[in-house]
């Protein structure tokens, strides 16, 4: 089998945009199953509300496409009820840390054995273009047409805080990094959040001077800032640079976990 | 081998579900269903089936539907204020036509209310609560034992019809203390799988599809989404939208006389109570105080879909009396059915109806 049998082929086309960054996580994450030997059989797809959370759709597995934000919980029946099944959540990053962020935190907590990979686009893209829990400050979005006034939240970071046993961060300019740490947690037992910077050339990029999809993906090249370099900028006591996301794996460890196949 | 004892409501309703071989329970504490968790996280662990207490009610539901998916009998237990943050997921699971089993023991709304005073004041949320037109099915227990006998029957019916089933008790049931008599197994109908060849939404003549659970191979896409019969979203036909909406509706409703579930006393009596849950407990007094044959009683053990027919076993009634712990919420689907008068006799704040009130009401309507 390879990564291409995965598909849905009679749904396509998608609905993405021209340029929108979801389709190369999609295959990202279909590599990384097809590389475990997983089985089209044993693997469940689940996802909530959004762009993001339509991906399942266009996978040959069963999946659940559940309400927005409540993925997490929808799979922790799922994996508890039969742990022989290989749980992937797709999510977004208001699906996750808005509406869904009180599941978020609780299912790092438990640490059920699944991952979930978040499409990032700091942006509501479903909806057209509102503000999310991970809107810059400054950028401009239909709800913040002033640009963003709130604090964001750091999804990896508050997945390490909550409990996960595995988190990793990269953007969808880095597809072979993004491929490997989403194995990484496919193999890792426990709750991986796997998070990806993705560029939405419609409704962030076309508002916030990005208008190029090369633009954006340049965009998420230079401003992602390898773990290990942040690390030794701590070290030597120099500042993080403004704008900066950080970028690798920044837990792997082996808390005790729920629903890991006996 | 089946057992004689003493136990509270919610424990029986406990029991009932797992008679049935309930595996999965997700739930979050709230007064007055709250044994029902408690009895639940004591026995699904011994018996290799899964409890789990999750972050709050929307969460439970959402676990409880996984479950389901995997082929699991999974359920959830709440009250009002838990009651209303499920009812989106609750449509979800009518959309996506999840089996599965919510436990309300209902208590004085709205808001916070009466948490540990009994209430009825649910029974329109249950059946209409979530956004958009569709069906339900709804058991009402009067005696611990019928908590037993309805939850493990809601198992049955979640099950036959795809479609989340309901156990609308209230604090009085719930927390009353009776004899019962335990069954270890009841009888149960399986959920009727997908048939090789079939589509995972493709209706039987029933109108209810096959079940592709989850691991066989199926590759079902579920989705909250207007789908088709392959299940994939079609989210703007209004053609697809009408033929799943009706479908939907109309599995459950074309199947009120199979699913029915009620008593009647008295068929020849010209004054009629209609009850549900425990104001039949108080009818059932006035009936003994009283022995008077011109006196009927309709009982629903299932007050959804709603057996209409069942109110024509009554042909010489002249009035319907209907005694409830809300404002009148099935009196209104009672008047519906009928040409003569229904008479509503709210009562509110927890008690039930005493006897000497329902004499009195007696005495006045007949
Ligand atoms: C309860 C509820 N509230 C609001 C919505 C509307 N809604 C659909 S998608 C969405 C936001 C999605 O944003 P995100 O999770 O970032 O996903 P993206 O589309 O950007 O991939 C919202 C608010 C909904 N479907 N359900
Ligand atoms: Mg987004």
């Amino acid at each position: 089998m390879s990564a291409a049998d995965w598909q849905r082929i009679d749904r396509l086309p998608n609905i993405y945009c021209a340029g929108c960054g979801n389709g190369s996580v999609i295959n990202c994450t279909l590599a990384a199953v097809e590389e475990m030997g997983w089985t089209r059989e044993n693997t469940v797809f689940i996802s909530g509300i959004g762009c993001s959370s339509r991906a399942p759709g266009y996978i040959l597995t069963d999946s659940l496409h559940t309400t927005h934000g409540r993925a997490l919980a929808f799979a922790t029946g799922v994996k508890l009820a039969n742990p022989a099944l290989n749980v992937v959540v797709f999510t977004g990053d208001g699906d996750l840390a808005a509406i869904g962020g009180n599941h978020f935190i609780h299912a790092c907590r438990r640490n059920v054995d699944m991952t979930a990979i978040c499409m990032n686009n700091q942006i509501y893209g479903m909806t057209g273009g509102q503000g999310s829990p991970t809107t810059p400050r400054g950028a401009i979005s239909t709800t913040t047409p002033y640009g963003s006034a709130e604090p964001v939240f750091d999804l990896a970071e508050l997945a390490v805080a909550a409990g996960a046993n595995h988190v990793a961060r990269w953007t969808s300019y880095h597809v072979k990094e993004l491929m490997a740490a989403i194995a990484t947690g496919l193999q890792t037992p426990g709750f991986s959040l796997v998070e990806v910077m993705t560029q939405c050339p419609t409704n962030y990029g076309r508002r916030n001077r990005l208008r190029q999809v090369s633009d954006m993906i340049e965009h998420l090249r230079t401003h992602a800032l390898l773990v290990q370099k942040r690390d030794r900028l701590i070290r030597e006591g120099k500042p993080i640079p403004e704008g900066m996301f950080v970028v690798g794996e920044l837990v792997r460890r082996h808390r005790p976990a729920m629903g890991v196949r006996a | 081998m089946s057992r004689m004892e003493f136990m509270q409501g919610n424990t029986a309703c406990a029991e009932g579900a797992l008679a049935a071989g309930c595996t999965f329970f997700g739930g979050y504490p709230i007064t007055p269903s709250t044994e029902v968790a408690e009895h639940m996280a004591l026995k699904l662990p011994k018996r290799g089936g899964v409890f789990i207490q999750m972050e709050d009610e929307i969460a439970s539901i959402a676990a409880a539907i996984g479950a389901s998916w995997t082929g699991a009998r999974a359920m959830t237990a709440t009250s009002g204020p838990g009651f209303s943050l499920m009812m989106e997921n609750i449509g979800y699971a009518v959309m996506t036509e999840t089996p599965c089993v919510i436990v309300n023991i209902q208590r004085g709304g709205p808001s916070t209310g009466q948490p540990t005073r009994a209430a009825q004041g649910d029974m329109l949320q249950c059946r209409f609560g979530s956004h958009g037109d569709y069906g339900i099915i709804a058991v009402c227990p009067a005696s611990v034992q019928e908590m037993f006998d309805l939850t493990a029957e809601a198992f049955n019916l979640a099950d036959r019809y795809r479609v989340p089933a309901f156990v609308m008790s209230d604090e009085i049931v719930g927390h009353m203390r009776e004899r019962v008599m335990l069954a270890d197994t009841v009888e149960t109908t399986p959920r009727r799988p997908l048939s090789p060849g079939r589509l995972p939404f493709e209706p039987g003549e029933d109108g209810v599809p096959g079940f592709p659970e989850f691991g066989r191979g199926h590759a079902a896409h579920v989705t909250g989404l207007t789908h088709d019969e392959r299940g994939y979203p079609d989210a703007t036909d209004h053609a697809a939208h009408e033929k799943l909406v009706r479908r939907l509706y109309q599995k459950i409703e074309s199947a009120r006389r199979e699913i029915a579930d009620y008593e009647v006393t008295n068929p020849d009596a010209e004054v009629v109570f209609v009850t549900y849950g425990p104001p039949a407990r108080t009818v059932w007094q006035v009936m003994h105080d009283l022995s008077d044959p011109a006196i009927g009683h309709l009982r629903l053990r299932l007050v959804w879909p709603f057996p209409e027919f069942a109110l024509a076993a009554f042909p010489d009634a002249k009035v319907f009396l209907m005694p409830e712990l809300n404002m009148g919420q099935i009196s209104r689907e009672v008047e519906r059915h009928v040409d003569v008068p229904v008479v509503s006799l709210p009562k509110l704040g927890g008690e039930l109806h005493t006897p000497a009130e329902l004499k009195r009401a007696l005495e006045v309507h007949r």
